[in-house]
C-alpha cells in the first residue's frame, strides 16, 4: 500500500470488492491467456495482443452481457485503427500482469497502468493517453467555497509565470485552514509539498473517512481524485459539495496513465506514441474520456 | 533499515510521547472517578440501583474500543443537536473524543475490577468495624474502600497497561500520540519497520515502567502480607 | 431504521468476515500457545528465553502496531525477497496479514494460560502415565492435555473474548469487517453512529453465544470434579 503510487489510490473501497470478483475470474483468465500465447510470439506488428484486467470500471470491464467493454477498450480500437494492426484483448489478473507481458503472454499492458519509476525498470511505457486530474473539494457553506482560481487546468510540470501566480492564489487562499488526504497517495505528496508550511494536513487511511469529516466540517477541504469524488459529488451523498480550484495534474501528481510494452519493444512503444499523439489532436481522446468518465481525464498533449 | 529518519523526526515521536502520556493519565484518573459510584452502585443490593451500572460495564467491556472510539468521534457529528450547539467545540476536537471515549472504557473496566474486590471484602473487617459502632458511610470510607484499593493493585496494573496500548487507538482519529507520529513517520518516508519498531519500543519502556511502578506500589502497600524478614 | 435495513446486508457480510478472522486466529494462536507454553515450561534455556522474550514483547506493545508493522513491513519485506527472486509486484492479502497478526499476537497471552493450565495438572497422573510406560509423547496426549483443558479454560474463554473484540482493528489495514463496513454506511448515509450502535450490538451478540458455548465447555471438562 505504501508503495501504491497507482491511479488505483483514489477507490480503496471499490477495489476490494473488485479485488474478490478478481479471484473469481482467475481460473477462466488463465485459459483465455494461454489460447493466445502462441500468437504473442509475432514481433513484426500486423497483430498485437493487449492485456487488460476487466475489472476495473471505466477503464475496463466485462458488461453485464460478458462484454469486454471500457474506455482503454474503445481507444484500443481506434489507436489500433491509427497504426494500423489488428488488436485482440487478453485479461490477466491485476497481480503478477507485468510478469505475463515480460512472458510473452500478450505484447501491451492497457490497464490504468500508472507510469512510475518502479513500474519503468520493468517495462517500456508509451507517452500518457490519461491523466485524471486531482482537485479540493468543499463544502458549500464553507466561505472558502467562493474561491474562484484564473486557471481551470494546473500541470505542474515546467510551470509558467501564469501557472505559478494560480498555485500561489491557492496556497494563499488555503492558509490556515485543515485540509485532507488520503494516506499514501499523490494527493498526500502534493499536500505536504505545496501546502504542508501553510495549512494543516490531516492524514486518513480511508477515503470515506475524508469524505465524512469534511461533511461534518472537521475539514475545510480535501484534495482528491477526479474519478472518485466528481460521481460522488454528483450523487445525492455529494450534494453538499463544491468543486473549487484548478484541475491538477503534473508534477507530484505523477506522469499519467501509458501503454506498457517489454523493455526491448521500444519501437512498439514509439507506435503507440504516435497513435495516442494524433488521437489527442484530432478530439478523438477527449471524447472517449467525457464519455466514460463524464469529465476529460486524457492527457494533455 | 534507516534508522536516519527516525532520529530526524524524533521531535515528533517526543511530542507523541507527550500526548500519549497526558492522554493515559488523564483517561485513567476521570475514569477511576467514575469507576468508583459505578462499583459501590453495582454491588446494592436493591436491583434497580445496581442493574444500570451492570449494564454500562457489560457494555463497555464487551465492545471494542475502537468502536466506541468512532461512536464518540464519528458519531456524535450525527446529531443535529451536537452540532448546533456548544457540545460541538468539545466533540470537534479529536483529542476530546479520544479522552471522553477512554475514560468511558475504563471506568467501565476498572467499575468491574472495583466491584469483585469490594464484594470478596473479608466480612470479618466490615462485622468488626460494625461491632465498634462504625456508621454506614464510615465503614465504606476507612474498611472496605481502603482495603478494596489495596486487594484490586495488581488487576488496576494491568489495566492501566491496556489503557496505555488502547491509547494507541487515538492515531487513528488524527491526533498526534505515538502510535500517530509512527504513521505521519511512515506515510511521508515509507519507512513501516523503522517507524512503528520505533513506536513499539516507547511503549514497551513505558509498560515495562508500570509494571515496575505497580511492583513498588504492591510490595509497600501489601507489606503486611509479605513473611516477616529475619 | 430504512437505512439499517438497506445496509443490513452489507454489514451482516462484515460480520462473517470478523467471525472468520476471529476463528482463524484462534486456531494460530491456539497453536502458537502450545508451543509457548512447552517451550516455557521446557528444561531448554533457549527455548525458554526465546518463548520468554515472544509473550513479553508482545504484551508489551499494543496491537494496533503490532497490526500495522505486519501489515505495512510485510508488504515491503515480501516485495524486497520478492524482486531478488524475480517476481512482479504483490499486494499483502490483508485477511492473511490481520489473521497472522492476531494469532500471533493471542499466541502470547494463551501460552500463559496453557502453562498455567500444564502446571495445575495433578504430578501424580503424569507419573502415573509414565509408570504405565507411556511416552512422553503420550503422555502430553492423553493425559496432560485432556487434563490440563479444565484449568485452561478459563483464561481461554476470556483471550477468546478480548480476542474477538481484537478483530476490529483489521478494518484499519482496509479488511471489509463489520467495523469497516459500519464506517463505509455510516458515511454514506451521513449516520455514523447509527451503524456504531448495530456493531456494538453485534460485538455483543457474539460474546453472548461465546459465553453460552464456554459455560457448556466448562460443565463438560469439569464433569467428575465436586464443586462447592
Amino acid at each position: 500500500m505504501a508503495h501504491a503510487t497507482s491511479i488505483r489510490y483514489y477507490c480503496s473501497d471499490t477495489l476490494q470488492q473488485i479485488r474478490a470478483a478478481r479471484a473469481r475470474l482467475i481460473a477462466v483468465l488463465i485459459c483465455i491467456a494461454c489460447a493466445f500465447i502462441s500468437q504473442a510470439a509475432a514481433a513484426d506488428w500486423q497483430q498485437i495482443t493487449i492485456g487488460t484486467e476487466g475489472a476495473y470500471p471505466p477503464w475496463n470491464y466485462f458488461d453485464k452481457s460478458g462484454q469486454l467493454v471500457g474506455f482503454e477498450i474503445e481507444l484500443a480500437d481506434d489507436l489500433c485503427r491509427r497504426m494500423n494492426v489488428e488488436c485482440k484483448f487478453v485479461t490477466h489478473k491485476w497481480r503478477g500482469i507485468i510478469k505475463a507481458l515480460n512472458q510473452g503472454q500478450y505484447d501491451a499492458i492497457m490497464a490504468a497502468m500508472s507510469i512510475t519509476a518502479p513500474r519503468k525498470k520493468l517495462v517500456t511505457f508509451s507517452r500518457s493517453y490519461a491523466d485524471t486530474p486531482n482537485i479540493f473539494v468543499v463544502r458549500k457553506d464553507n466561505p472558502i467555497a467562493n474561491f474562484q482560481s484564473e486557471l481551470a487546468h494546473l500541470t505542474l510540470d515546467d510551470i509558467s509565470p501564469t501557472e505559478k501566480a494560480a498555485l500561489d492564489a491557492l496556497i494563499n487562499a488555503f492558509k490556515g485552514k485543515v485540509i485532507g488526504v488520503q494516506v499514501a497517495t499523490i494527493n498526500q505528496k502534493f499536500a505536504d509539498a505545496y501546502l504542508g508550511e501553510h495549512a494543516e494536513i490531516r492524514i486518513y487511511d480511508f477515503q470515506h473517512t475524508v469524505d465524512l469529516e469534511l461533511y461534518q466540517g472537521r475539514l475545510d477541504a480535501l484534495l482528491g481524485g477526479m474519478a472518485y469524488w466528481v460521481p460522488l459529488i454528483q450523487s445525492e451523498q455529494g450534494k453538499e459539495y463544491k468543486i473549487i480550484g484548478p484541475q491538477m495534474t503534473g508534477g507530484p501528481f505523477g506522469k499519467g496513465i501509458g501503454v506498457a510494452v517489454r523493455k526491448k519493444d521500444q519501437e512498439l512503444a514509439d507506435l503507440f506514441s504516435q497513435a495516442i499523439e494524433a488521437a489527442i489532436h484530432d478530439g478523438t481522446l477527449k471524447k472517449l474520456a467525457i464519455k466514460w468518465f463524464t469529465f476529460d481525464a486524457s492527457a494533455p498533449p | 533499515m534507516d534508522f536516519q529518519v527516525i532520529i530526524e523526526n524524533l521531535p515528533l515521536y517526543f511530542k507523541g510521547l507527550q500526548t500519549t502520556v497526558v492522554l493515559v493519565f488523564a483517561s485513567l484518573a476521570v475514569g477511576l472517578c467514575l469507576a468508583i459510584p459505578i462499583a459501590l452502585l453495582a454491588t446494592s443490593k436493591r436491583k434497580w440501583l445496581s442493574a444500570p451500572p451492570k449494564a454500562y460495564i457489560y457494555f463497555f467491556r464487551g465492545t471494542p474500543l475502537l468502536v466506541q472510539m468512532f461512536m464518540i468521534y464519528h458519531g456524535m457529528g450525527q446529531f443535529e443537536v451536537v452540532r448546533e450547539s456548544f457540545l460541538w467545540a468539545v466533540f470537534q476536537e479529536a483529542w476530546a473524543c479520544a479522552l471522553v471515549a477512554f475514560a468511558l472504557n475504563t471506568a467501565g473496566y476498572t467499575g468491574e475490577i472495583l466491584r469483585g474486590t469490594i464484594e470478596q471484602t473479608p466480612y470479618g473487617e466490615v462485622e468488626a468495624a460494625k461491632s465498634v459502632g462504625m456508621s454506614k458511610p464510615l465503614i465504606y470510607r476507612r474498611i472496605i474502600l481502603p482495603s478494596t484499593f489495596r486487594r484490586a493493585l495488581p488487576a488496576y496494573g494491568n489495566e492501566v497497561i491496556f489503557m496505555l496500548h488502547g491509547s494507541s487507538l487515538a492515531g487513528l482519529i488524527t491526533i498526534v500520540d505515538l502510535f500517530g507520529a509512527a504513521k505521519i513517520v511512515n506515510a511521508r518516508n515509507f519507512v513501516p519497520f523503522e517507524s512503528f519498531i520505533t513506536a513499539g519500543l516507547f511503549y514497551l519502556i513505558i509498560t515495562f515502567l508500570i509494571v515496575w511502578g505497580f511492583k513498588r506500589a504492591e510490595h509497600r502497600w501489601h507489606a503486611y502480607l509479605r513473611p516477616r524478614e529475619s | 431504521m430504512s437505512e439499517v435495513i438497506a445496509y443490513f446486508p452489507l454489514i451482516m457480510k462484515g460480520m462473517l468476515l470478523t467471525v472468520e478472522v476471529a476463528v482463524l486466529s484462534l486456531l494460530i494462536a491456539i497453536l502458537l500457545g502450545m508451543i509457548g507454553a512447552l517451550a516455557k515450561l521446557s528444561k531448554s534455556r533457549i527455548a525458554k528465553s526465546i518463548a520468554g522474550t515472544y509473550t513479553t514483547v508482545i504484551r508489551g506493545i499494543p496491537d494496533l502496531v503490532l497490526m500495522t508493522l505486519i501489515f505495512f513491513g510485510g508488504q515491503i519485506l515480501v516485495n524486497d525477497i520478492g524482486e531478488k527472486l524475480g517476481w512482479d509486484y504483490i499486494d499483502v492479502n490483508p485477511f492473511i496479514a490481520g489473521v497472522l497478526t492476531i494469532g500471533f499476537i493471542f499466541g502470547a497471552y494463551f501460552a500463559e494460560s496453557f502453562r498455567g493450565g500444564i502446571l495445575a495438572v495433578s504430578r501424580g497422573e503424569i507419573e502415573a502415565g509414565y509408570a504405565f510406560g507411556m511416552k512422553p509423547q503420550q503422555v502430553f496426549f492423553r493425559i496432560t492435555l485432556p487434563a490440563m483443558v479444565r484449568h485452561a479454560l478459563p483464561g481461554f474463554g476470556n483471550n477468546w473474548l478480548v480476542m474477538v473484540k481484537t478483530t476490529a482493528l483489521v478494518s484499519v489495514i482496509g479488511l471489509q469487517d463489520m467495523v469497516y463496513n459500519a464506517g463505509l454506511a455510516g458515511g454514506s448515509t451521513r449516520k455514523p453512529f447509527t451503524f456504531y450502535c448495530v456493531v456494538a450490538f453485534l460485538f455483543l451478540v457474539i460474546t453472548g453465544v461465546s459465553d453460552v458455548g464456554l459455560r457448556w465447555l466448562d460443565k463438560r471438562y469439569s464433569v467428575g470434579v465436586r464443586k462447592a
